[in-house]
């Protein structure tokens, strides 16, 4: 089969590589109709995360047809089409049974791996690094899926493949970024980051009934996607953002702070960038973390700062004065699809959450290195790339 | 309980960071280190002294990042000071004797030092053919009832499926098994054990027989974990490490980091009877056959021309 794997930091190419086949009677084989690039790819297409190999394929974002299955996947046909939650979950350790898929106990092979940088291990995900199980990406044209009966939901024959694909990470994500700040009535929420997670993070911000919805990026054509839902645009290359946001909520600052950036954040060239950049490029940093100091510095006393960009080991210069003495929570997690997979399905149905307009290119999974340097370069207007198999 | 080796560490390190106590002095401020070692009115002195401050650093370095080992480096660099002291001690004269005197005494208390902790290293547990007996913990709590953990467990012909170093244990049904291990080069070695404790759900104790190739003993303990949260499963295991061609075996079964392995074999364990299987991915493809994963392949080839075989 066809597939986009990693060679070395920004390049990737299509290569035919061997087809997947079941390892367990608990697998399936999903035949690949539409899959998309996040943001956490650019993570491991820039050489950001560690334990990713030459030859790897890549994708976590996926949806298609079930071509075959493991006998003791009952709830499955052949045929059936599924969207793909990114997280590989048991669903039958403790943290799978209280809805943390995304922390499973079982799934990642390679936990001691995670366990060195980590502490503990998160769950295994698809196209993601050894660290993370080395489970083979859906970038390709297919896919073993491990945990079958647990993780694929079949999805409505009247509904598009572009309507449902983001059910398998970056709706969900955003929406959970929103839902762990515990939005009440009135609430102002700030987003770091108008990329694809930003958009979902706004629409779910104004659904969970925050009264106003703050987007901070600078990215001309992203800043104005997210405007269109709602949001007041900040473009912080032409201002203070802390000070902006003081303005914006009457010196208060926002109430929630919802981060969607990640690891590669960029600042305007000041020293601390300078300093950021040159501690992870020799490794004693794995981050640049711009928008989380910000965002930490902005939010309102006694507020929630809720991490969704991907991060990957060590930061430095991490306020923490500003989190203890001003009573700010912090959350995180890589999210966990599976909870939120049926209620934002029927969102999506009812035409609560605009799923499609962030899709900005549409190319066969041939192109993808084309793809990829697009959404890393944010050049051509890109906000989401999604990808055809065979097309 | 204080782990022999976590000290030896924090001994090693403490010690680099002496050696850069000594050497930036030296560096810095090298007549007044001249004047305390009583050699003030030596001209060659200042530039001997740079020498040995710049080996100080080159030590420290070592010793705070490099392995344990390296503390011998500091013991042939006593040796050497050592040795240029006793030079300086013996074409000098009243006060400077004497300061030189305290000098090469401070010198032999720190060579003390140093050899003190580099023989520690020699008895480190590494598993890696050092013998000597080997202790070995891990944890993992499992999302099931004791008695239902203690029961596959206690069925010793299981273990083969999370124990990477296990080939087969056949149980003859007296409480006696036999152990069969990967060995290099594809061979194995084999031991009988007994069991030497039992308590139904809570504790399983086995030990190898006298003069079994592989001297081990192990114990698991099975407590009930707080609230809905299933077993807290303990193991502890013990190996005798001899010396010698039998020691490298030993050394080859536990692998690198020997601790590590039975926290992954523990965690295989949990998987097993939390879904009945264990783990496989694209990456790591021979999952339920333990022993397969140390022949795992990193990544799929870039460049395979194997067909499509769905379509
Ligand atoms: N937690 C999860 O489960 C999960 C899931 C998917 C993605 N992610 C992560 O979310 C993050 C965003 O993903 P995406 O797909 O939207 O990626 P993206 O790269 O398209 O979007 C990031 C946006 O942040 C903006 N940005 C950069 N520096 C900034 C700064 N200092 N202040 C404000 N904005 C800044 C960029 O201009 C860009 O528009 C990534 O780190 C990704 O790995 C996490
Ligand atoms: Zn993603
Ligand atoms: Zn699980």
């Amino acid at each position: 089969m066809r597939a986009l794997c990693w060679e070395a930091p920004a390049k990737v190419g299509v290569h035919t590589v061997p087809d997947p086949t079941l390892l367990d009677s608990r697998d399936a084989i999903v035949k690949v109709t539409s899959t998309a690039i996040c943001g956490s790819d650019l993570h491991l297409y820039d050489g950001y995360v560690p334990s990713v190999e030459p030859g790897d394929v890549l994708g976590h974002e996926f949806m298609g047809e079930v071509v075959e299955l493991g006998s003791e996947v009952t709830n499955l046909r052949v045929g059936d089409r599924v969207v793909v939650p990114f997280p590989i979950a048991c669903g039958q350790c403790r943290s799978c049974k209280r809805g943390l898929t995304s922390i499973c106990e079982n799934s990642n092979p390679n936990a001691g791996l995670a366990e060195k940088i980590m502490g503990h291990s998160p769950c295994g995900i698809f196209g993601y690094s050894h660290m993370t199980g080395g489970y083979a990406g859906g970038q390709a044209e297919y896919v073993r899926v491990p945990f079958a009966d647990v993780g694929p939901l079949p999805v409505p024959d009247d509904m598009t493949d572009e309507q449902v694909l983001f059910l398998t990470d970056i709706l969900p994500t955003g929406y959970m970024g929103a839902d762990l700040c515990g939005i009440e009535p009135g609430d102002v929420v700030a987003v770091w980051g108008a990329g694809p997670v930003g958009y979902f993070a706004i629409q779910s911000a104004y659904l969970l009934g925050a009264s106003k919805v703050i987007a901070i990026d600078r990215i001309p054509e992203r800043l104005k996607l997210v405007e269109k839902l709602g949001a007041h645009a900040v473009d912080y290359e032409q201002t203070t953002v802390l000070e902006e946001l003081r303005e914006l909520t009457g010196g208060r600052g926002p109430d929630h702070c919802i981060e969607a950036v990640g690891m590669e954040a960029h600042t305007d060239i000041t020293a601390i960038h300078v300093y950021d950049k040159a501690k992870q490029l020799t490794k004693s940093q794995t981050e640049r973390p711009q928008a989380v100091r910000e965002a930490v510095l902005s939010v309102a006393n006694g507020g929630t700062v809720s991490i969704t960009g991907v991060y990957g080991g060590f930061m430095d210069k991490f306020p923490i004065g500003s989190v203890m003495n001003r009573s700010v929570t912090i959350k995180a997690g890589q999210c966990h699809v599976h909870r939120y997979l049926r209620p934002l399905l029927e969102h999506i149905r009812r035409g609560d959450i605009d799923t499609t307009s962030v899709i900005s290119h549409r190319l066969p999974l041939e192109e993808a290195p084309k793809g990829y340097d697009l959404f890393k370069k944010k050049k051509d207007g890109c906000t989401k790339v999604v990808l055809t198999p065979g097309g | 309980m204080q782990n022999p080796e976590r000290t030896t560490d924090r001994l090693v390190r403490a010690l680099g960071v002496a050696s850069a106590g000594l050497g930036v002095p030296m560096l810095v401020r090298t007549d007044a280190v001249a004047r305390f070692a009583g050699v003030d009115d030596d001209a060659g002195a200042p530039l001997v002294i740079q020498a040995v401050g710049a080996r100080e650093l080159v030590h420290a370095a070592l010793l705070l990042l490099g392995p344990h080992r390296t503390v011998w480096t500091r013991v042939a660099g006593d040796a050497m000071d050592l040795a240029v002291l006793g030079r300086a001690l013996a074409d000098r004269k009243g006060e400077r004797r004497a300061r030189a005197t305290a000098a090469t005494a401070a010198v032999a208390a720190i060579t003390a030092a140093d050899v003190w902790v580099a023989s520690r290293t020699l008895r480190e547990q590494h598993g890696r053919g050092r013998p000597g007996p080997l202790q070995l913990h891990a944890s993992v709590t499992v999302q099931q009832e004791p008695q239902e953990v203690y029961r596959f467990w206690r069925d010793f012909e299981n273990l083969p499926t999370f124990m990477l170093h296990l080939r087969s244990v056949t149980e003859h049904g007296d409480g006696r098994s036999r152990w069969e291990a990967n060995a290099p080069l594809r061979r194995s070695v084999s031991w009988d054990a007994e069991l030497t404790g039992d308590e139904p759900g809570r504790r399983i104790s086995w030990k190898s027989l006298p003069g079994s190739r592989v001297a081990n003993a192990g114990t698991v303990h099975f407590a009930p974990a707080p609230g809905d949260r299933g077993t807290e499963v303990k193991v502890v295991l013990h190996y005798d490490v001899p010396g010698g061609r039998a020691g490298r075996l030993v050394a080859k079964l536990l692998g690198e980091e020997p601790e590590q392995q039975v926290r992954d074999d523990l965690r295989r364990f949990k998987q097993v009877m939390e879904t009945g299987r264990v783990v496989r991915s694209d990456g790591l493809p021979s999952g339920a056959d333990a022993r397969h994963q140390v022949a795992q392949r990193p990544a799929q080839p870039v460049k395979s021309e194997r067909a499509s075989n769905h379509r």
